[in-house]
């Protein structure tokens, strides 16, 4: 499904990433482990396309497309969601307005009709009770006001709504506290499948007891240095990334 | 240096010719009325750019035009109707009765008005936006050819919001000039609504004055939408004289017009007075967009707040300034400004000039003014949602601008503004 391959990346003329490989298969949930600054977030905003993220070398394949060569809205249309780490207050654009704007730029995009008003708050409603999210957030501005559980919350709703086919979740565990952490963990868990992956950025072991990864990678000074099953998120926890990165 | 502060305005000299055909010729009060403003605009013109209110905005162009008298008969398409509302229409400045919704109790036409040769017109019309030097004043008061008197009982309300339309058909390879005049007055715990919507088509310009006193404790609500053509000049004047406990609320939504500038003037005059002066501009292409404000607290406990919020696309410009003056007994003053603008292009530009001039010491007085773009993390967010780029921009833009246009109460009137955004959004980048 997605290709990473010898992937460089520049911030500000900085060299953060140098040379990432990933490959990702359909139906695999992938986490991608490291210390802070070792360029997680940017892999995330790379594979959005996020402006000020130059790629110097390298490629990504995404289901057999460039996806370096695509807008940031075409890339959502084609099934790729990030779920921020920080989630950005939108002043004067209710929750509820905002989705349904994504949900049929992404139907038009796909050649599919647009949701009517009604079908989509059906939509909206079944999603939002599965997350335990009340009616009184849709209406408030896109995360003005949200707690930062409920910002996470928020993302995941909207990650259950437009309903991707990979899903990038950057540091979306940071700062939940355990039954955030679950309903998180649970929304993950229900956009599993064989048709579908994950990419799960994540500083610490913690989500990973709810969200049971098939493979993880530690990601420093730019590289993976190494690959394993989920057994090396235990030893992470364990050990630090100092052993990891020293044996790199 | 008197000659450098102002530009000739060789239409003054048509005064003399003119005068027979303006309204109310016959009443000599009023002959001296146009005659002091007529021999005002003949000596003073139009200021320049050397005087420190107008540095930003140039008249010359507008006193080089073939200025003219307007074509009262012409017919105008999409003439703005507003649900709920009582329309009167002029044309060329000129009342248009097969336009019109017809009578409105309290409220008649500045023509038929001087018709009637009222004590109580010959009192009150020039009383509060005299014709003293300012130049606006001057050639509206000289020139003025029509227009409405909105005349309020003690305790009175208008039965339903009086809308105003001011249109103007132009004037082939000619300067339409229209002077409409609006004279309110609110007597004591009187309430009404007023929208003036200016619209046309072609080169012309538009002169509207509004003289306004609200009563004790009375209220005012005054909408402007100058949607203009956009080869037009609309410069207005708005005096306000306010009294204790009343309240004068007024929004200016400007989307028209090349060159337009919009002044207000008010006096809180009373002790808890208030006024809210909110507007929006959205302005492209190359046009011109000036709103100058003054709000002198003259009495004590008075609150004043002001909003102006712009975007600006294009070449276009726009200047807020915002005077606010607080007299030496004014204590317990409140005085909030705030200019909010976005660029959306290079080409844009944006000057804010707040002025506070405080006289008391126990008075709490805000200004921001802040020029930006587009928030890059609220776009990028939109577009990682799939949301396509023009659709991210006119969702933030309509946020931005609907904070503002929320606060209008009338739904009918809400509903309305909010529509003209949306066209404008339509609009957005088709002029460049």
């Amino acid at each position: 499904m997605l290709e990473i391959k010898n992937l460089h990346a520049t911030v500000a003329g900085n060299d953060i990433l140098k040379g990432v490989d990933l490959k990702v298969n359909a139906g695999e949930v992938h986490a991608i482990m490291g210390p802070n600054g070792s360029g997680k977030s940017t892999l995330s905003y790379v594979l959005a396309g996020r402006d000020g993220y130059d790629v110097t070398k390298g490629e990504v394949i995404y289901k057999g497309k460039d996806l370096l060569d695509l807008a940031v809205e075409e890339r959502a249309g084609e099934g790729i969601f990030l779920a921020f780490q920080y989630p950005v207050e939108i002043p004067g654009v209710d929750n509820t307005t905002f989705l349904k704007t994504a949900y049929n730029a992404i139907q038009k995009y796909r050649g599919e009709p647009p949701l009517d008003a009604m079908q989509f708050l059906k939509l909206l409603r079944a999603k939002r009770d599965e997350l335990g999210m009340g009616e009184e957030m849709m209406r408030r501005p896109v995360n003005v006001g949200f707690s930062g559980g409920e910002k996470k919350r928020n993302e995941i709703l909207q990650m259950a709504v437009l309903d991707p086919m990979l899903a990038v979740l950057d540091e979306t565990d940071s700062g939940l506290d355990i039954d955030a952490l679950k309903i998180v963990a649970e929304g993950i868990n229900a956009l599993r499948g064989p048709e579908r992956a994950s990419i799960v950025i994540t500083h610490y072991q913690r989500l990973l007891d709810y969200v049971q990864p098939d493979f993880v990678h530690v990601l420093s000074d730019g590289k993976i240095v190494r690959s394993g099953g989920k057994e090396l998120a235990l030893e992470l926890e364990r050990d630090g990334y100092a052993s990891i990165s020293d044996a790199a | 240096m008197k000659r450098a502060k102002n530009i000739a305005l060789p239409y003054a000299e048509t005064f003399g010719a003119a005068k027979a055909g303006l309204p109310g010729g016959g009443l000599p009060w009023l002959a001296a009325l146009r005659k002091n403003a007529a021999g005002h605009l003949t000596e003073n013109g139009l200021p320049s750019r050397k005087v420190e209110a107008w540095k930003y905005t140039n008249l010359a162009p507008l006193a080089e035009s073939p200025l003219c008298a307007p074509d009262a008969d012409a017919s105008v398409p999409d003439l703005p109707q507003i649900e709920g509302t009582h329309r009167l229409v002029f044309v060329g400045g000129q009342y248009r009765a097969d336009l019109s919704d017809g009578a409105l109790s309290g409220v008649s036409t500045l023509g038929n008005a001087l018709d009637t040769d009222d004590k109580w017109l010959a009192d009150n019309l020039g009383r509060i936006a005299k014709p003293n030097g300012h130049a606006v004043v001057n050639a509206n008061t000289a020139f003025m050819n029509d227009g409405c008197v909105l005349r309020l009982a003690e305790g009175a309300k208008l039965d339903k919001p009086l809308h105003l339309v001011f249109a103007s058909a132009g004037s082939d390879g000619k300067v339409a000039a229209h002077h409409p005049r609006i004279l309110i007055v609110a007597e004591k715990e009187s309430q009404a609504e007023i929208i003036e919507s200016h619209v046309g088509a072609g080169a012309y310009w538009a002169n509207p004055v509004s003289e306004v006193e609200v009563g004790e404790a009375a209220t005012v609500r005054h909408i402007k939408v100058q949607a203009d053509s956009l080869a037009a000049t609309h410069l207005a004047y708005t005096r306000v004289i306010v009294a204790t406990a009343g309240r004068y609320d007024s929004f200016v939504m400007t989307t028209g017009a090349a060159l337009s500038r919009s002044e207000i003037d008010v006096v809180l005059d009373g002790e808890d007075a208030k006024c809210r002066l909110n507007g929006v501009y959205m302005l492209q292409g190359s046009q011109h967009s000036d709103i100058s404000t003054t709000i002198d607290h003259a009495k004590p406990r008075c609150d004043s707040d002001e909003t102006y919020k712009g975007v600006l696309d294009g070449n276009s410009r726009g200047i807020f300034q915002g005077k606010i003056h607080v007299a030496p007994d004014a204590q317990q003053t409140n005085g909030n400004q705030l200019s909010r603008a976005i660029l959306l292009s290079d080409g844009a530009e944006m000057n804010a000039k707040p002025e506070l001039e405080i006289y008391a010491d126990d008075v709490k007085c805000s200004h921001g003014a802040t020029t930006g773009e587009l928030d890059d993390d609220s776009m990028f967010y939109l577009r990682a949602r799939g949301i396509p780029e023009d659709t991210a921009r006119h969702l933030l833009i309509r946020a931005f601008i609907g904070e503002i246009v929320d606060e209008i109460e009338t739904p009918g009137t809400r509903n309305y503004l909010e529509k003209l955004v949306e066209n404008w959004l339509e609009r957005e980048g088709d002029i460049q």
